[in-house]
């Protein structure tokens, strides 16, 4: 036995190894990432581990590794499972032969996501069943069980913990010590290898349409399975019932730990619904609240299954306005809706706050010395240099989303992985005139920017590639890419060059920039807005999480407090201190973009001053 | 023992180390422990909070507003900001040093803290002020804010966990190079709390 105090993304980790995972692959995106990360830590010798180059490529690995029988897991988070939507689709279709669970982290509010789209609606639409994790120690236990029942019934099944379950940390006691016994620990589920059979692992009409007819005849026996599955609960027994899943059953327990006899039912697997389970839950209720996040999936289900057998409940939820249709619920929310719902005392108040000073906003920014901004800068400086030229913007997904910020505000648009190359092009195709950005990351440029860079070539637009190239995936913290040499099964391996990439898709103009030789980024960018066709310009040079330069800046006297430095590149560094402007120690790297900018050439490197470790 | 503890900052400035020592030595006491942390883009200069929930009668991942026992806040503004989650007789542990939004210096608000510590003497019963840079002005770097404001709250008495459980958290989880330095910034959290209670600080 060993305890782990563990993230609930390293429970799913963990309860992944115990199930003897053999293929794991995934593509980082927040809040799922740390699932694989812990997978690298803990033991898992004979186990296949990958950053794939993106989640439609994960879906696939892990696909025909479980066609063999291997037990895989993919990860994701929810708009991961967009880009995967096309391989999952089918998948649902062919089946699989070993345990094959998808674990897409949807994230309510949303925290740090596009959408808020609800991963059991997915389920739904894909036909495949879905498990709804309420605590990162349900987790551990369900990502086993969902092994086993996608065995039993040779489907992939998805698995959608949310972001405060994939956040929250427990401890999760382990059957084995891994520290004495790694062998132990995790042992591979074994496996019989794929045995071809194109009649079953084709997929064509006939198939599809013999496998959907299967598929609408199956989901309800999961239906009736998952009745008697131990994590869908009921609690309580009074008139007044309420239904709730995932992570919204913990802000429901929080409330209701004081009114155990209220019936409180947690389905722990929302698709295909169980409906047995919830007609028993419903026995002897006259009204039904429904507290979830997302889409009222519950809510929605059991008003069918309530008008289906014509069952004399009211049911309230999201679509009755008692619960917020969008944004995340809280355990604070979920007391509010259940007080008024059950006509029980409000929860205790804290201090009265109403007389509270004005807040200073800390919207997030680019960290201090992040080469992105001087990327950003020298592209925005370019182009007021060229002031007849209008000018296009469009950013992506990464931490370059934050170039959108003041003072930079060089973001025009942002949509998703891959789409500010080729929206780019639809700006050209709309202002043939205008000078066109696309301003993406080296891993977001594998995971889906190439085809975008293809399509302006063959299709004659004109347009400025701008690939912001920091060497890892800085957002999602620091996964390895194609470009960064390395890979999860700790091996060296060849860098792909996005330089060689581009000359063979034959792009004809491609300059390498040091961002922070800010005078040569400048001519580069306004000798590429010179040009026809696709230019591509890398900048280049390392998060700064990952290295440093040695000397941090200092303020010289010859200062003349003119602020451009403040105003122009909006640093975090760069503070006024006394009315003074002065640089924080503290998160200084520098980088030296202000010393460049600086009309007096105030600001120099701080010899002998405070150096990185 | 049953107990919430926020932690709350400005992203880099340390908290989730804070929060996993806490967590940690609670666990290690043999309670039961949960936490939630903020990651993701607001980790970039946002502001961030930790939820650390000791023992077992904790469902939700994060504290209920108006139910934290402690609030133990970096940032001036961060413990004004997360004063919600405060129960009416909570204790606030708050670090006085400001962090100066980066559109602080774009429009200058004249934001320093000052009116913010007002406010907290105001609303708690229980506050206790903390100069860290004071504290760490041996140490020659915001390194050590993290774990000298932690050993502040551990000198306060009021966390319920030992100075040594939280001592013996540092020396197994800080990276080995930082240990030495970091133990120096504990113990000197610990003697400015003493300090403070000498000086007539009362919680």
């Amino acid at each position: 036995m060993k305890k782990e105090y563990v993230m609930g993304n390293g429970a799913i980790a963990l309860g992944a190894l115990s199930a003897g995972v053999n293929v794991v692959s995934g593509y980082p995106g927040t809040p799922s990432s740390e699932i694989i990360e812990t997978i690298q830590k803990y033991p898992h010798d004979g186990l296949h581990l990958e950053w794939s180059v993106n989640e439609k490529a994960a879906m696939e690995v892990a696909a025909s590794a479980a066609y063999a029988g291997a037990r895989t897991l993919v990860t994701m988070k929810q708009v991961g499972l967009n880009v995967a939507s096309d391989p999952v689709m089918s998948l649902a279709y062919i089946g699989v032969k070993g345990g094959m669970v998808i674990v897409s982290a949807d994230d309510p509010g949303p925290i740090s996501s596009q959408t808020e789209q609800d991963t059991r609606m997915f389920a739904e639409f894909c036909r495949i069943p879905v498990f709804d994790p309420c605590s990162p120690e349900e987790a551990y236990q369900m990502i086993q069980d969902a092994f086993v029942y996608s065995e039993k019934y040779k489907t992939p099944v998805l698995f959608r913990p949310t972001t405060r379950i994939c956040h929250a940390y427990a401890s999760i006691d382990l059957a084995v010590d891994f520290t004495c016994e790694p062998e132990q620990f995790y042992t591979p589920h074994p496996y019989e290898g794929f045995v071809k059979d194109s009649k079953k692992w084709v997929i064509f009409p006939r198939l599809s349409y013999a496998n959907h007819a299967m598929i609408e005849k199956r989901n309800p026996e999961i239906g009736r399975d998952f009745s008697d599955y131990d994590m869908n609960v009921i609690t309580g027994n009074s008139k007044k019932a309420v239904f709730t899943s995932g992570v919204s059953y913990a802000y429901v327990k929080e409330y209701l730990k004081d009114y155990e006899d209220i019936r409180l039912c947690k389905i722990a697997t929302p698709y295909p619904f169980p409906e047995t389970f919830v007609l028993k839950a419903l026995e002897g209720v006259e009204e039904a609240l429904c507290i979830e996040e997302l889409s009222p999936y519950i809510e929605n289900a059991l008003l069918r299954t309530i008008g289906a057998n014509r069952l004399p409940v009211k049911v309230y939820g999201k679509l009755t306005g008692h619960v917020s249709p969008s944004g995340e619920n809280s355990a604070d929310s979920a007391a509010e809706i259940l007080a008024g719902f059950l006509g029980t005392a409000a929860r205790e108040s804290g201090i009265d706050l109403s007389d509270m000073p004005a807040l200073p906003m800390r919207p997030p920014v680019l960290c201090a010395g992040c080469p992105h901004r001087a990327s950003f800068y020298a592209v925005k400086k370019a182009m007021q240099e060229l002031p007849d030229k209008n000018s296009y913007f469009c950013g992506d997904i990464g931490c370059y989303t934050l170039g959108n910020a003041m003072p930079l505000d060089m973001v025009d648009t942002c949509l998703c992985m891959g789409a500010g190359i080729t929206m780019a092009q639809g700006f050209h195709w709309t202002d043939p005139d205008g000078v066109c950005f696309a301003f993406v990351g080296d891993s977001t440029f594998f995971a889906s920017g190439m085809t975008g860079v293809v399509n302006a070539i063959c299709n004659e637009a004109d347009m400025i590639l701008c690939v912001l190239d920091n060497s890892t995936t800085a957002m999602t913290g620091h996964q390895p890419h194609p470009g960064t040499g390395r890979n999860m099964m700790g091996n060296a391996v060849d860098k792909v060059s996005i330089v060689k990439v581009l000359e063979g898709m034959g792009v004809k103009k491609i300059e390498v920039v040091d961002p922070l030789d800010l005078a040569s980024a400048v001519r580069t960018v306004k000798e590429c807005a010179a040009l026809p066709g696709v230019k591509a310009i890398l900048f280049q040079s390392p998060c700064i999480a990952i290295s440093k330069p040695a000397e941090k800046m200092k303020i010289s006297g010859k200062c003349i407090q003119c602020k451009k430095c403040i105003r122009e590149i909006g640093c975090p560094a760069l503070i006024i201190v006394d009315g003074k402007v002065t640089i924080d120690k503290g998160l200084c790297t520098g980088c030296g973009l202000c010393s460049s900018i600086c009309p007096t050439a105030a600001i120099v490197p701080d010899e002998g001053g405070a150096r990185h470790e | 023992m049953n107990k919430d503890i926020l932690i709350c900052g400005v992203g880099g400035q340390g908290t989730v180390l804070a929060s996993k020592l806490i967590a940690a030595a609670a666990m290690n006491c043999g309670n039961t422990v949960h936490s939630a942390e903020t990651i993701g883009m607001a980790q970039r200069g946002g502001s961030v909070t930790s939820h650390v929930r000791i023992g077992s009668n904790a469902f939700s991942p994060l504290i209920p507003k108006g139910s934290a026992d402690i609030l133990l806040a970096f940032e001036p503004a961060e413990a004004v900001r997360n004063l919600s989650y405060l129960k009416k007789d909570g204790t606030v542990l708050v670090n006085s040093n400001p962090v100066k939004p980066t559109t602080e210096s774009l429009n200058d608000t004249g934001y320093d803290g000052t009116e913010m510590l007002a406010y907290l003497k105001e609303k708690c019963c229980h506050l206790m002020i903390i100069d860290a840079e004071k504290i760490c002005a041996p140490f020659g770097s915001a390194r050590y804010f993290n774990v000298a404001i932690l050993g502040a709250a551990a000198g306060s008495g009021r966390l319920g966990l030992s100075s040594d459980a939280l001592m013996q958290e540092i020396e197994a989880r800080v990276p080995a190079k930082f240990v030495e330095t970091n133990k120096k910034a504990f113990l000197a959290g610990i003697a400015y709390a003493d300090s403070q209670y000498n000086n007539g600080t009362q919680l």
